[in-house]
């Protein structure tokens, strides 16, 4: 039977999270991320021999377009056992996503055109600025975690992206955009920063792909 | 053929048709655009100077390094400050209001840092008094700047706002700005995720204790971990770390406190004992109630979104953490916040947000505080 949970604690608000990061992976770009703005209801069932699955109703926002928000149903089913494989997440978006095609041919155009590959380093710095040429390198990172953050949560993790420490692109013959990262995710409930390295391909028609990923032992940033 | 003219390459030869970029030595100048016009490779000038360019730089680096504040008026509040900047605006605040504010050093940190303590009072003997601190986990950036802002609230609407007045009439604020020095300075120089203190303990060749789960409340129960190596770990004893010692000493001595705030961030939400186990405080109902009115005068302000509830229902389980520790002594209002954002810049939040997270703060705040006025124990 589905138990009725309360929208502010934790086992709701850490399926949500992995819920966002997933959706803000499959519809996310250089020119939006989405991020939680709330859990309006949630609730949570065992299923036997299977795992424990929750149910979320979520308003999502639009990074960097705080005001522009959706409202959004998800199901997260947290596999029973194996922690090797990635918590399932169906949702469902009310409504339409803004457009953001003008804005992501921009930044298409403007990094195929770049003479040198582009580099950059801590974004955001340690002020929390992130300059205006850097933030769909920001947002891609943004998105491009959802991915990492879904394929490693499990009920006892909560991830959001701390920083990137380092992104490198890596010029194509094909159509793709190819940036390598280095990431700092933060986990809630351990506290810990962990690195993680991200390989991210892009292109405005084919949606964001992390195509290789893995986790970094802990000074591998410093 | 080119070493001669010892150029250092900044951007170094790929390959025909490729650009290359070159810084060139004084002596080198005419020879090389000789050789590259005897051999029509074209040229075009970047950077007339580089050593103008370095001492330019260098100049300005100290100058914004040294530009140090005349008074609690000209401090820019809108910016991160280095510890020393604000163990001198610190100064400067008691020097402007020394019938209201005094500086009390409650004990050093690991590497010897003075561990400062404003108090603000109107007079009396050890008269019921609030406790504030921000920056106990020196990453929360936020904390420490907004315990800054704090302190020149205090001191700017002590006699003008009668909430505020009505309260230092009968009680003392002690407001700990930097909690966690050594940290704080590792954030600025090494490390800006670094969240711990900076001990040393045998046997580990890892650093630092989590001042967060160093208190003698559940200690070493689950919700903090034995491994030094963890961003959690709870240190070898209770009060292991002497910036954790000061603080209990300091309550204790004072005997006198009758509200607690501990200022972490990131998440927006307002939390009250207990973390280290489920069963409720005596106290819930009460707590609860307070925490849905500062949340609302918080939220009243720019919208924020803040939730509340007990440490170990909201967030999670954690041991040997401050408020179950102070909330154990008898303090009854015993609160932690966690402050913006909810993870969209998480701990490096952009320092334009620093001034209004401070504002909406301060409403909670004079929400408990005058709680506590109103309901002494």
């Amino acid at each position: 039977a589905a138990m009725e949970l309360p929208p502010s604690h934790q086992p709701a608000t850490r399926a949500a999270a992995l819920a966002v990061g997933y959706i803000s992976y499959r519809r996310g770009s250089p020119g939006r991320g989405l991020g939680l703005r709330a859990v309006r209801h949630a609730s949570g069932q065992d299923i036997d021999g299977v795992g424990r699955k929750y149910h979320l109703d979520l308003v999502l926002e639009d990074i960097p377009d705080k005001d522009s928000t959706v409202n959004c149903t998800a199901e997260v089913l947290y596999h029973l056992g194996n922690k090797n494989i990635a918590p399932d997440v169906q949702f469902t978006i009310e409504g339409e996503l803004k457009n953001t095609d003008e804005a992501d041919n921009i930044f298409y155009n403007r990094i195929k055109s770049l003479e040198k590959e582009l580099v950059a380093e801590n974004i955001p710095d340690s002020h929390g600025n992130v300059s205006p040429e850097m933030e769909p390198i920001h947002l891609l990172a943004w998105v491009a975690s959802g991915y990492v953050i879904w394929q490693n949560s499990t009920e006892n993790t909560k991830f959001q992206l701390a920083q990137i420490k380092h992104v490198k692109q890596v010029k194509r013959s094909d159509e793709y955009l190819e940036f390598d990262y280095m990431i700092l995710l933060h986990e809630m409930v351990s506290q810990e920063i962990i690195p993680w390295q991200m390989t991210v391909l892009w292109h405005p028609q084919h949606g964001v792909q992390v195509t290789q990923d893995s986790r970094q032992p802990k000074h591998a940033a410093e | 053929a080119l070493s001669p003219f010892q150029l250092d390459f900044w951007l170094a030869p790929r390959g025909p048709g490729h650009p290359v970029d070159v810084r060139v030595p004084f002596p080198s100048l005419q020879p090389l655009k000789a050789h590259l016009e005897a051999n029509g490779v074209s040229y075009s000038i970047m950077i007339e100077d580089v050593q103008a360019l370095v001492d330019h730089e260098r100049m300005q680096m100290l100058r914004g390094r040294r530009k140090l504040p005349l008074s609690t008026n000209t401090f820019d509040y809108a910016t991160y400050h280095s510890l020393d900047e604000i163990y001198t605006f610190m100064d400067l605040l008691v020097a402007e209001n020394s019938n209201l504010v005094s500086k009390i050093e409650i004990g050093r940190s690991t590497e010897n840092r003075p561990l400062y303590v404003l108090k603000f009072s109107k007079g009396g003997t050890n008269r019921p008094a609030i406790w504030i601190d921000t920056g106990i986990h020196s990453r929360e950036w936020v904390t420490q700047a907004s315990g800054v802002w704090f302190a020149k609230k205090i001191a700017l609407d002590h006699k003008n706002d009668n909430g505020l007045a009505s309260i230092l009439d009968k009680m003392d604020i002690f407001l700990e700005i930097v909690t966690n020095p050594d940290g704080f300075a590792f954030t600025q120089t090494q490390n800006r995720m670094w969240r711990k203190t900076r001990s040393r303990h045998s046997g580990s060749s890892c650093i630092g204790v989590d001042p967060n789960r160093n208190w003698d409340a559940g200690f070493g129960g689950p919700g903090a971990s034995g491994n030094p190596c963890s961003e959690t770990y709870h240190g070898p004893y209770a009060n292991s770390e002497p910036e954790v010692k000061a603080i209990v000493d300091f309550v204790k001595n004072h005997g006198n406190i009758k509200a607690f705030v501990s200022i972490h961030s990131y998440s927006q939400l307002l939390l009250y004992p207990y973390g280290y186990t489920s069963t409720p405080v005596p106290d819930q109902k009460e707590l609860h109630e307070i925490s849905r009115k500062a949340v609302a005068a918080l939220s009243s302000l720019y919208g924020t979104n803040y939730k509340y509830g007990s440490i170990i229902t909201t967030i999670y389980q954690a041991s040997g953490g401050t408020i179950d520790w102070t909330y154990n002594q008898g303090i009854k209002y015993s609160f932690t916040f966690e402050l913006r954002d909810t993870g969209r810049y998480g701990f490096l939040l952009p320092a334009k947000q620093i001034v209004p997270t401070a504002q909406e703060t301060w409403l909670a705040l004079k929400v408990i505080m005058l709680h506590a006025r109103d309901h002494l124990y």
